[in-house]
């Protein structure tokens, strides 16, 4: 439903005459504005730190704490918040910011962490949950896109996937957008091609005889038409970043992860709904600030830019930008000044997509106890995603099994809902 | 320093020769390697009780489509038949090397001396030992250190090469104890650990996976609420999960039972409950001696528990034919009245030492696994419809799995057997385009049995994909189509082995029309090379070689 901003209705109250502006139209009109999409999010770009960043060393500083080994923190643009040194770009866009500092998961397992974050759901061995993005494009087709609608850029092990809705969901993978789009080129000329194609009819059609209805039923010829669609689509163009100006590109930093955040921004603008970018080695169970140190740079450029980008193509407010781990790290420091896994209150960063942002909810302990101010579980981060994205999370969807699962058995974040 | 570089140099160089030597021949002499078909006695006496079992079945299914008024389709060839046999025992097509042979061996006996030599190989156990690992432990790489997968495949593997009793080796997994390396078996217990939490295996998962994959059952629903459809309830889980609430893992002896009673947290009222070990139907079978976990073990594999021979005549249905007898696979409760096929089937297997070697010949021979997947072609309207597929009066058309696809991919580029007396390089180079190509291709997991299209991914992959290119481009050594170009007599045989290398036919007389006269065309502007190449990619992209059928 298209709602109208404050100023359409001053402009339909303008030609009307005006007498009928009343006090509910006004508030009507108010509300509209403060959401001013006219419409909820409609995409998804998860910036993914694989292994498991430390939130201590990026979103959740305790500067001057025991647990904090000497990180110190910085200012930002919203009074109150800070982050970790390092991110000194990010902090200039706090006001599109919400940081959730307090999830909690009962997964500290790279593998079950990944599953619980991505899906919402813990693993369970009877069904295999869809992903976040998964769930987006199942429940928000949409016409026109002959790119996949579920992308999954740079190296990861376990990309998103469609789960019981199916394998059509899950993300297509392809690497440093530098590089040509895997498997999309054909390898011989148009003209061969062509020719292959023709000649594969030859040998389809000898396979139909006997069978042409359970043969058309693989549905294998269709596939293989929106393949090559998809080869000749306009919008491959999309994973082309060398397009974008140089400046732009310097933004964003001259590395595969700052290229596939660019990347991301024009695959949501010609209609993908859900991209994830992969950034690894935040599995510091050894020299954990350094190595924090040295990825910082490349998050910092890549996010900060992705942000002012979206915003400057007005893109933010119909785009949720999430980004983080499957589980952060112990607060205490081992011996081979590492930290390990902790799933026990972690940040996950949010923006866009409508969604309130210059917040920080939540509260990990100073002294690096178990006890979280204002704890959420991941299955409400999803919960707000889905209300963000306008779908109700308690929508249930059929498994192949039979049960009806819900889209998130998560309560949306209130704060975070605008 | 020189010196080791040239011994080097000249090690790869003779790596390079032997490799070439055993790609090279496109026809292999019949004295060279043959069917091997001593291992497995099995086959030279026919078996009474098993042709028995066999023609029980075969009326079985026989009276459904008669009472379905379903005409059957008629018998697939043995090129066909043998394709299916490959595809669901060792993942892979048949080499042309193996087509030669088997043609080469008297009708009468051909198909049974394939299905020896299949059970016989090392890749054979191998590959069905991951599909069984799926079912038991999953996918996932489970926790770090205390489990190790490959350890419990390889375990598997040997168990099935020894052809061990499945009732043993079940009973080995519910109820072994010891070190995860040292007992790879432990590893089903291990798998369910989560790391983080002092907790020890998770009895809860022990009981949702014993029931799933050995009995066919998903008490696992009644884990949270009381099942809607099925005779279960919360307690019966909670009853099932008690049996696995003694076992525990120590730093140094492994997986063992301790004593102390299993206490859960009630979940309305937060206090500590006793849950004492039940069993969800057939109590009378559970034996009185022995550790928690051995008893169930024993009660699961009991003869008289009819769902466990069920459950693995429906999973090796499934292997076989690509879509299990009863859906969903691990579900056979909801599916209300079984057919009766099953029953026959799982008897006999249960009367004859749970012998799996047995059961699969068993299903491969019915008349069902052997019909063809298409109508009478002398017939005007003989078109098998989805109504015989779902009544096995028709061999069902199921996508291939990620393994099978790039099995035979890879098959049908290198004419001789990959197999374990395969060259080294050749083997290492199929590993590794495998993992990479399943990664793209998408793996199916444990649901590797849902009925699944195919996805535009997989396509592409297929027309443009590195594996294919490597497999098909103008590389001598890993590439058929170039060999078969050089060393093919006639363009009438160049066309013959193509069909044969890919797709285990030879081509129709309309086929191999237009695809001798395109090789023979003087002014087509491509390179014989070429044309050889493109014909091996319309193979390689049709519905035919994607799907069994």
């Amino acid at each position: 439903m298209e709602s109208l901003n404050r100023r359409g209705v001053l402009r339909l109250a303008a030609l009307g005459g005006v007498s009928w502006l009343t006090p509910v139209a006004e508030l009507l009109a108010r509300d509209a504005e403060a959401k001013p999409t006219g419409g909820p999010a409609q995409s998804i770009i998860l910036l993914w730190l694989a292994g498991g960043p430390s939130q201590l060393e990026t979103f959740d500083p305790h500067p001057g704490q025991a647990i904090s080994g000497g990180t110190t923190a910085i200012p930002t643009s919203v009074p109150g918040i800070q982050l970790a040194k390092g991110y000194e770009r990010l902090a200039d866009q706090m006001q599109h910011v919400a940081l959730v500092r307090s999830l909690i998961s009962k997964e500290g397992d790279h593998e079950r962490g990944s599953y619980t974050v991505k899906t919402g759901y813990r693993p369970n061995p009877t069904v295999v949950h869809p992903s976040i993005g998964a769930i987006c494009c199942h429940q928000l087709p949409v016409a026109g896109t002959e790119i996949p609608r579920h992308v999954s850029i740079l190296d990861t092990q376990w990309p998103g996937v469609g789960g019981f809705l199916g394998k059509q969901y899950d993300a297509f993978q392809c690497y440093d957008p530098a590089e040509k789009v895997p498997d999309i080129t054909a390898r011989v000329s148009d003209e061969r091609l062509d020719r292959r194609l023709a000649d594969l009819n030859v040998v389809e059609r000898a396979f139909a005889r006997g069978r042409a209805k359970t043969a058309a039923a693989t549905l294998h010829r269709n596939t293989m038409a929106s393949a090559r669609s998809m080869m000749t689509s306009e919008q491959l163009a999309a994973f082309d970043v060398s397009r974008e100006p140089e400046e732009r590109r310097k933004r964003y930093g001259d590395t595969p992860f700052g290229r596939g955040c660019l990347a991301a921004r024009r695959l949501i603008e010609v209609g993908v709904r859900c991209v994830e970018v992969n950034l690894n080695g935040w599995d510091t169970h050894r020299d954990n600030h350094e190595q924090h140190a040295h990825l910082a740079p490349t998050l910092d450029a890549a996010l900060s830019a992705l942000l002012a980008d979206l915003a400057e193509h007005d893109l933010l407010r119909k785009t949720i930008v999430l980004c983080g781990g499957e589980f952060g790290r112990t607060p205490k420091i081992n011996p081979l000044d590492g930290r390990d896994h902790w799933p026990h209150g972690f940040t996950m960063l949010v923006a866009g997509g409508g969604l309130r942002g210059g917040v920080a909810l939540g509260e990990t302990d100073p002294e690096g106890g178990r006890n979280v101010k204002d704890p959420y579980e991941v299955a409400d981060l999803h919960a707000t995603v889905l209300a963000a994205l306008g779908l109700d999370p308690a929508h249930e969807e059929l498994a192949p099994i039979g049960r009806p699962i819900k889209l998130s058995e998560g309560k949306p974040i209130r704060a975070l809902l605008a | 320093m020189w010196l080791r570089n040239i011994t080097f140099a000249l090690l790869c160089l003779a790596g390079l020769t032997a490799l070439a030597a055993t790609l090279v021949p496109v026809h292999t002499k019949h004295g060279g390697r043959r069917l091997r078909s001593t291992v497995d006695p099995q086959s030279e006496v026919p078996d009474r009780g098993l042709v028995e079992t066999v023609r029980r079945v075969d009326e079985l299914f026989r009276a459904d489509w008669s009472h379905g008024e379903l005409v059957s389709a008629p018998r697939a060839d043995d090129l066909t038949i043998a394709r299916r046999l490959a595809l669901g025992l060792v993942g892979t097509i048949p080499s042309l090397e193996e087509i030669r042979q088997l043609e080469a061996e008297p009708a009468a006996t051909r198909l049974d001396r394939w299905l020896t030599t299949l059970l016989s190989d090392r890749r054979c156990h191998d590959y069905l030992a991951e599909r069984l690992t799926r079912a038991f432990v999953g996918v996932q790489d489970g926790p770090f250190i205390i489990y190790r997968r490959r350890r419990f495949v390889a375990w598997l593997s040997d168990q099935l090469q020894a052809n061990r009793p499945y009732d043993e080796i079940v009973r080995e997994l519910i109820s072994g104890s010891g070190l995860w390396t040292d007992q790879p078996a432990t590893n089903f217990v291990t798998v369910t650990i989560k790391p983080d939490q002092e907790k020890g295996p998770d009895e809860d998962e022990l009981a949702a996976r014993v029931s799933r994959a050995f009995l066919g059952v998903r008490l696992d629903c009644a884990e949270c609420h009381d099942h809607p459809f099925q005779p279960w309830k919360q307690a019966d889980f909670r009853g099932l999960a008690a049996f696995f609430g003694q076992t525990k893992q120590k730093p140094f002896s492994g997986i063992t039972d301790a004593d102390g009673e299993y206490e859960v947290d009630n979940p309305k009222t937060g206090e500590k409950q006793t849950i004492a070990p039940r069993i969800p139907f057939l109590a009378e079978l559970l034996p009185a001696e022995g550790t928690r976990r051995q008893k169930i073990a024993a009660w699961v594999t009991h003869p008289k528990n009819r769902a466990f021979g069920r459950a693995v005549v429906n999973r090796f249905w499934a292997e076989l034919f690509g879509r299990p007898l009863i859906e969903p696979i691990d579900d056979l409760q909801s599916a209300g009245e079984l057919p009766p096929a099953i029953d026959v089937l799982a008897d006999d297997f249960v009367e004859h030492g749970y012998d799996l070697r047995r059961l699969i010949r068993a299903i491969t021979q019915t008349e069902a696994f052997r019909l063809d997947s298409r109508g009478n072609m002398g017939l005007s309207d003989a078109e098998v419809t989805p109504d015989h597929e779902a009544a096995w009066a028709s061999f069902p058309l199921s996508r291939l799995r990620p393994e099978q696809a790039i099995g035979g991919l890879v098959q049908s580029s290198s004419l001789a057997t990959i197999d374990y007396e395969s060259h080294i390089l050749v083997r290492i180079g199929r590993a590794g385009a495998q993992n990479d190509f399943i990664k793209r291709y998408g793996d199916l997991g444990e649901e590797e049995f849902a009925p699944q299209g195919g996805t535009i991914p997989q396509r592409l992959l297929m027309m443009n994909g590195q594996q294919l290119q490597d497999r098909i481009g103008q590389t001598p050594l890993t590439n058929a189509a170039m060999r078969i170009a050089m060393l093919a007599p006639t363009d009438e045989k160049a066309v013959e082995t193509a069909y044969l290398a890919v797709l285990t036919r030879r081509p129709t007389p309309d086929e191999a029309r237009h695809f001798v006269a395109e090789l023979a065309d003087k002014a087509d502007p491509r390179s014989r090379n070429q044309r050889l190449e493109d014909l091996y990619w319309c193979l390689l992209n049709s519905t035919e070689f994607s799907w069994n059928h």
